[in-house]
């Protein structure tokens, strides 16, 4: 990324061709370094004494949130805000959603209020999809059901080429409850595109079936990027460059998916032992909320290694980079 | 009906496969019923349909209809179900139980028997097997069947209760009635959208996986044969499950099948769509769900084989709204009486099945499925004199662009809209009177 002095935010947006970010899985390397490098030019007006510029100014934002979500939301808001931008929340409940208003009606009425981006979080898979088909404004995908989270999936590109410059070839490990987690998904896209060599771990049952099942499911045309999937993490780690553990929630841990919380720590909890095989310099994520203890170990998620607190920081200039090439790009 | 005129079907190429009859024929109609079929016959005081070019086969019984009425008719009436069933070459269709209320008592099939009586097709109804489809409670089996029904079914859901599955399998069997089983086991599918595989994987979909239609199929053939009762597995779409059903009549047990147009067409690929941007497309949302190219394969080859001997739509009509929201909200089902020939003969254009069998999968294979040639139905689903005059004239080498908004159903829930296939329906003749007519517009 290019931190020198230009700053892109007075120049036009040239060559961006996407309306939307609903996932990373259309982005070429060269479209999520755009990004990147954006995000890095916003970074900078954040080290400013007013945190402000007017890049957005005149534009109106809708946060619709049908899920809760406190870093997220909170980090579209602010970006949105330091933008310029006009930012209104909704969320699922204290609206008509809760008086039973369909999504495509809600979209409708946003879209008729004048609204010209919609940040949208929804428990549905797909429902910004349905969203981009339903009204005009860009729609930004801040996560769908057990699909796609895209600006999780950038800011952790954002931490990891921080960390380490170019990802070709270096080792990331996702562990964790891979069958219900958008994050996962995303970054699977973005991470192989930027030349990451990527290892999903997981017991059996927190797995997509097609991706530990045969070839011909791996080579199907929409399938998953082909990746290493390991159900032993002690395996897994060694020599891994950087180690993501995603949130299990915990009714997934009552003897229905899984035996229990302290078998699934057993088996794979980070713990400072199991870094300790990874590589010298590796650093550990988690997308948050943790459940500490659980999929990973306080020591751990507190530790010099842990770059969790910067995956949060990262966030807000991510996403004001992908609202500002959205709205300004003309697509 | 016996009112009505008598018609000659002149010129066509009459495929029975019943008789094995492949010859260009006329066909006499007279009261209701086949009178004659010969060459250039005269015509007398006749109605002549001109058949010349076309196909003349057998009406198409379907197994498997939802015609939502009562309670649902928004979605669908009986009659404008019977009028899709017409304007799809299907004379006689068998619809399922799960209306509102469900048809669990005599009074609910009476009911339906009675808003049938005059519409542009036969309508026998199918029971459900247990009080309002819960599958707590059998229904009364022998007094459903004494109502008019052919078959008893929770489709919808399976029985899953074992005990219950059990205990009806055995009642049953003394009833001469067939089990229809939607072959799902809830526990293993638990809730799944789509198919489980690459495609739920890529979309973050709740997948349900081949193996919770394997595992009712298992179930009730272990059920059929400790019974000697029928089990008829509705809509089946895996190879597992049909590899089962194969072994189990070759062991000649009673069990049956049928399959569906959309499994026998269409992947679970179309669920994402073809272009960039994922489709997520709630027409394509069908339970069973479409599944792998392997499983299509396979209900095509055992439909060839005759493994399974009948075509059933699955005809689920919906409303727009059902359909246009988030998948995970959208109802399940595909509107398929209107495109069941269109989809069935491109396969035959293909090479995937001969034209004959295509035919009796529609026709004879349906009737003696589940033994409906009994009474003044005898002859059902054949061209034989004395035979019901159900009469499909079929355009085989028609291209036809799919389009839902000229169809009769209420139902435009397609995943085939604007698909180029091959086939049209021309013509329909049901019990002697002619209830659907397109051939001016091929």
């Amino acid at each position: 990324m290019d931190t020198g002095a230009r700053t892109p935010l007075v120049e036009p947006v040239v060559d961006w061709r996407h309306r939307h970010l609903l996932d990373v899985d259309v982005l070429s390397e060269a479209e999520i370094m755009r990004i990147l490098s954006t995000a890095d030019a916003m970074a900078e007006v954040l080290q400013r004494n007013v945190a402000r510029t007017p890049a957005l100014r005149g534009v109106t934002i809708f946060n619709l949130f049908y899920e809760a979500s406190t870093r997220t939301r909170s980090s579209f808001e602010l970006a949105g805000k330091i933008l310029g931008a006009d930012v209104i929340n909704v969320s699922g409940s204290g609206s008509s959603v809760e008086k039973g208003e369909s999504l495509v009606e809600t979209l409708n009425t946003i879209s008729a209020v004048g609204a010209d981006a919609v940040v949208m979080r929804h428990h549905a898979s797909g429902a910004p999809w349905l969203a981009a088909r339903t009204i005009d404004g860009h729609i930004v995908n801040a996560g769908d059901g057990q699909h796609a989270h895209p600006t999780q999936a950038l800011l952790d590109a954002y931490v990891l080429i921080k960390e380490f410059g170019d990802l070709t070839g270096r080792k990331v490990v996702i562990v964790g409850d891979i069958l219900h987690s958008r994050v996962a998904r995303s970054n699977l896209w973005s991470l192989t595109t930027l030349g990451a060599e990527v290892t999903l771990v997981a017991p059996r049952p927190l797995l997509p079936a097609a991706l530990s099942n045969g070839a011909s499911e791996r080579e199907h045309p929409l399938a998953l990027p082909s990746v290493r999937v390991e159900s032993d993490l002690d395996r897994a780690i060694v020599g891994a460059d950087a180690v993501m553990a995603l949130r299990i929630q915990n009714e997934r841990l009552r003897g229905n998916l899984l035996p229990s919380s302290a078998e699934y720590a057993r088996r794979y909890q980070l713990t400072s032992e199991r870094i300790a095989d990874a590589s010298p310099e590796a650093i550990v994520m988690h997308p948050g909320p943790m459940n500490e203890g659980v999929e990973i170990a306080v020591d751990v998620a507190h530790s010099p290694q842990s770059r969790i607190e910067a995956q949060v920081s990262a966030g807000l200039a991510v996403r004001m980079a992908v609202l500002f090439l959205l709205i300004r790009g003309g697509a | 009906m016996t009112q009505t005129r008598p018609l000659i079907v002149r010129g066509g190429r009459v495929i029975d496969p019943a008789s094995g009859v492949d010859a260009v024929l006329d066909v006499r109609v007279v009261d209701g019923r086949v009178a004659e079929l010969g060459a250039e016959l005269s015509n007398g005081t006749a109605e002549v349909v001109d058949a010349a070019g076309l196909v003349v086969s057998p009406g198409f019984i379907d197994l498997h209809v939802h015609l939502r009425e009562p309670g649902q008719e928004h979605k669908e009436t009986i009659a404008s179900g019977a009028r899709a069933a017409a304007r799809g070459g299907f004379t006689t269709i068998c619809a399922m139980p799960n209306t509102l209320p469900a048809m669990d008592t005599p009074a609910t099939i009476d009911a339906v028997v009675l808003r049938a009586r005059d519409v542009d097709c036969r309508v026998l109804p199918i029971g459900a097997v247990t009080m309002g489809r819960q599958g707590q409670e059998m229904t009364e089996l022998a007094a459903l069947r004494d109502a008019g029904a052919v078959a008893v079914s929770d489709d919808g859901d399976a029985v899953a209760d074992n005990a219950i599955a059990r205990r009806a399998f055995e009642y049953l069997a003394d009833l001469d009635l067939p089990l229809a089983e939607h072959c799902e086991d809830p526990a293993i599918s638990q809730g799944g959208v789509m198919h489980d595989g690459a495609v739920s994987a890529r979309l973050g979909l709740r997948g349900q996986p081949a193996a919770a239609e394997l595992s009712i199929v298992q179930r009730d053939i272990a059920l059929a044969e400790a019974s000697g009762a029928q089990f008829h597995g509705c809509h089946i779409s895996t190879r597992s499950a049909l590899e089962a059903i194969a072994e189990a009549r070759a062991r000649g047990l009673h069990v049956t099948a049928e399959v569906t147009p959309h499994h026998l067409f269409l992947s679970h690929d179309i669920v994402a769509g073809e272009g960039e941007e994922l489709l997520y497309d709630t027409n394509a949302k069908v339970n069973p769900p479409l599944r792998t190219d392997a499983d299509i394969e396979a209900c095509i080859e055992a439909l060839a084989a005759g493994v399974v001997e009948a075509v059933a739509t699955d005809h689920a009509p919906h409303a727009a709204v059902d359909k246009c929201c988030e998948f995970d909200r959208a109802a399940f089902g595909i509107s398929g009486l209107e495109s069941a020939w269109p989809v069935v003969n491109t396969l035959v254009s293909r090479g995937r099945l001969r034209l004959a069998d295509a035919i009796a999968r529609l026709t004879v294979g349906p009737v003696r499925t589940w033994s409906l040639d009994t009474g003044d139905r005898l002859g059902l689903g054949t061209l034989a004199v004395g035979a019901p005059a159900d009469i499909a004239l079929l355009a085989t080498d028609a291209p036809v662009r799919i389009d839902p908004e000229l169809w009769e159903s209420k139902g435009k829930n397609t995943p085939l809209a604007g698909r180029e296939l091959i086939g049209a329906v021309a013509a329909t003749i049901s019990q002697g009177r002619i209830v659907w007519d397109g051939r001016e517009e091929s």
